[in-house]
């Protein structure tokens, strides 16, 4: 039977099991927007595009599948570009449809005209332009194997209007090949036994893990091996979640905000296992002072990442779950070892740096709430069982330090690019994915507001997201390097005109409170996580509080600034 | 150092693009590039002469193959590859220095493609050595017109 271009798009998405997708619809995907209705894929319509997007990332990030949105040309189109970039930096799998002007117009400045993909060439993994309604069905398969296969990453497909209206046979294709795209889930044989041998070797080893243990499902085998072979662990901001937060082997995150313990550990240790990350300058600091005593095996299923930033002795390319297999088998077969008794005083050494210097804050002189006691407080009230999203800035710092993530797929923060206004849209989307579940957008007053309109999505369809802001009327992390390393100059960084949030709250029909008392954070929480509506909650923080410990842009990673 | 590339692409609009922005977008040179189909259908083969250390070399090369729509990148710098690039030379040509151009000509086995009055217009094939010492040589006479193809490159075969 001939189908549409918009029935066969809907047909596709059904086909790759798609139920949820994120949209807003205008003139050049009307077409599809008037098929909707007839198919069983449920569309949650979002106030602004890229809350759109970061919705369908959101999605992605909490349940492993891939996170779908729709928009119209023109500015439809060019608002996705920041949660397009965003998802691209984090390694998101999400299929992005965009509407296009005829292909008769295209080039001609028409009317909500512009070259998205052209736009996007640099930020997504790869994108279409579909010309042909009969290239349609195939492009949207490849759209999805690429955008979830390999390194997942955004794929962007452009629709034009004449296509969405045209006919043809409609037919799946079941299966695809693509001769120059055949990502490498297997390892090395020859590199995995080198590893293994060094490892054996080793007396101070350390695992420092990355977002690729999450995409790839590796979290349970990398925990199993820690425990199993002693080796202490730390991990990117990217990787949180991967190893429980609440092991006695975990060290917490490394890098510029990283523990004490992760960054006196990267340092000293002798053999260093990378597995899914990519060495960012957050993470290294000073790249040539980095791990300066150890060898280096990098685990990465993306060859680019392999010697990008820093040398490494062996390069293992590979997907991490059949590269932690296969090294576990390696080290399974290695003579006799105690490894517990071989590595009892690395592991104790660690150990002790961690209760040298916890993560830790002054408590105040000032009687104002702490923004690190208030997820101190999220994470007992919720056990570690929610899931967290943020903002970014020094909201996203402290609840990467002060939650202890015990599963993958309960912390989405924007690593990469560092997206403001990234949190709230995604905790739509993984409420959505996860109806069940406590979800929490921990933000700050500054980036709350970037994608705020969202609100109405969130009441609209009863998705009952909880906001906690860390409401310290500045651009917090700005202001602390202003204070740190540029005398004080808090230039455009004071938030003191902010709505009432309050009120905020209430006018789009959510519950809204204030808490200006310490004793009043864990009362309010409570009653906030128990409601089933969207909540924002105003937590009125120290204003000048700082995130500590802090490695100087550019210094080495021992030259931590403490509480 | 200088690396020339051989990088086989799949035959598609913006295939240029990507290729161009993923070099201007991570700070790779590019000192030539030249396109052209291959014989087979939907099939073109870029050819990128570029220059930097190990490991922008290493980076490039990577970047380059996990672009979707590229099939294959060969590194053609060692002394194992030919190379040529083909270039046309209009120079003046008074009757005075006409003799003189004419041998040099002669000497680097250029063609004379077209001729007038006062103008010279010169095809010459050669890699990059050859052609920097011919346009040095020319350069006196007065270069009006200068197109060059870039690098072509292609591996040698095995030596007997």
């Amino acid at each position: 039977m001939e189908l549409t271009g918009a029935q066969i798009l809907l047909e596709s998405l059904k086909q790759e099991g798609v139920k949820h997708i994120f949209g807003f619809p205008g003139g050049a995907v009307i077409d599809i927007y008037d098929e909707l209705p007839k198919h069983q894929i449920e569309h949650f319509l979002v106030r602004h595009e890229q809350g759109a997007v970061h919705a369908a990332d959101g999605y992605a990030r909490s349940t492993g599948k891939v996170g779908v949105c729709l928009v119209t040309s023109g500015p439809g189109a060019t608002n996705t570009v920041t949660g397009i970039a965003t998802a691209y930096m984090d390694s998101i799998p999400i299929v992005i449809f965009t509407g296009q002007v005829p292909t008769a117009l295209i080039g001609n400045d028409a009317f909500q005209e512009v070259d998205i993909v052209g736009i996007t060439r640099p930020c997504t993994k790869h994108n279409y332009l579909v010309k042909d309604v009969r290239d349609l069905a195939r492009t949207i398969k490849e759209a999805f194997y690429i955008a979830s296969t390999g390194r997942p990453g955004p794929v962007l497909v452009d629709l034009p209007k004449d296509v969405m209206q045209a006919r043809t046979e409609f037919e799946y294709p079941k299966t695809i090949s693509l001769r120059s795209y055949n990502p490498n889930y297997t390892p090395n044989k020859k590199q995995v036994r080198k590893a293994a041998r060094l490892i054996s070797k080793a007396e101070k080893p350390l695992i420092y893990s990355g977002g690729g243990v999450i995409s790839s499902h590796a979290g349970e085998i990398m925990t199993r091996l820690a425990r199993r072979f002693s080796f202490p662990v730390t991990s990117t901001l990217m990787g949180l979640g991967a190893f429980p937060g609440n092991d006695p082997l975990w060290l917490g995150m490394l890098g510029m905000h990283g523990t004490y313990a992760a960054n006196m550990a990267v340092n000293n240790s002798d053999v260093l296992i990378s597995i899914g990350a990519r060495f960012d300058d957050r993470v290294t600091g000073k790249v040539s002072t980095f791990a300066p005593r150890a060898r280096i095996i990098h685990i990465d299923i993306d060859p680019t990442s392999i010697r990008k930033n820093v040398n490494v002795h062996i390069p293992i390319v590979s997907d991490c779950l059949n590269a932690l297999k296969a090294l576990e088998e390696e080290l399974e077969e290695l003579e006799e070892i105690n490894w517990e008794e071989k590595h009892s005083s690395w592991v104790k050494t660690v150990k002790g740096w961690r209760e040298e210097h916890p993560v830790k804050y002054e408590t105040g002189e000032t009687g104002r709430i702490k923004p690190q006691y208030v997820m101190e407080k999220i994470y007992e009230l919720t056990r570690g069982e929610a899931i967290i999203c943020t903002e970014v800035g020094q909201n996203q710092m402290w609840a990467a330090q002060f939650y202890k993530y015990h599963s993958p797929r309960t912390w989405l923060s924007s690593g990469g690019l560092g997206t403001m206004g990234y949190g709230f849209p995604a905790a739509i989307g993984a409420q959505v994915a996860n109806p069940d579940k406590l979800v929490i957008d921990i933000a700050g007053d500054g980036s709350i507001q970037m994608n705020i309109q969202e609100m109405a999505t969130a009441v609209c369809y009863k998705l009952p997201v909880k906001i906690i802001i860390l409401n310290n009327s500045f651009l917090g992390m700005v202001r602390q390097w202003q204070e740190l390393f540029y005398n004080k100059n808090y230039c455009a960084t004071c938030l003191d005109t902010a709505p009432d949030f309050v009120k905020l709250a209430e006018a789009y029909g959510a519950e809204g409170y204030l808490v200006e008392k310490t004793e009043d954070v864990v009362p309010v929480l409570t009653r906030v996580f128990a409601s089933p509506k969207t909540c924002i909650v105003d937590v009125r923080v120290e204003p000048e509080e700082n995130v500590y410990p802090m490695v100087p842009a550019g210094a080495s990673l021992t030259e931590m600034l403490l509480v | 150092m200088r690396h020339v590339l051989s990088v086989l692409v799949e035959n598609e609009p913006g295939v240029l693009s990507r290729v161009a922005g993923l070099f201007s977008g991570r700070s790779f040179n590019i000192d030539s590039l030249n396109v052209g189909p291959t014989l087979e259908k939907g099939v073109s083969l870029m050819t990128i002469s570029t220059h930097g250390d190990e490991q922008i070399i290493e980076q490039i090369i990577k970047q380059l193959r996990k672009v979707i729509t590229v099939i294959k990148v060969v590194d053609l710098s060692d002394a194992k590859a030919v190379e040529r690039e083909m270039v046309l030379i209009k120079l003046n040509a008074s009757d005075s220095n006409r003799a003189e151009i004419l041998r040099i000509v002669d000497i680097f086995r250029c063609k004379v493609v077209d001729v007038s009055t006062d103008e010279l217009t010169l095809e010459v094939t050669g890699d990059q050595g050859k052609i920097n010492a011919l346009v040095n040589l020319l350069q006196r006479f007065g270069i009006k017109e200068f197109a060059r193809t870039g690098t072509v490159a292609m591996r040698r075969s095995m030596q007997l």
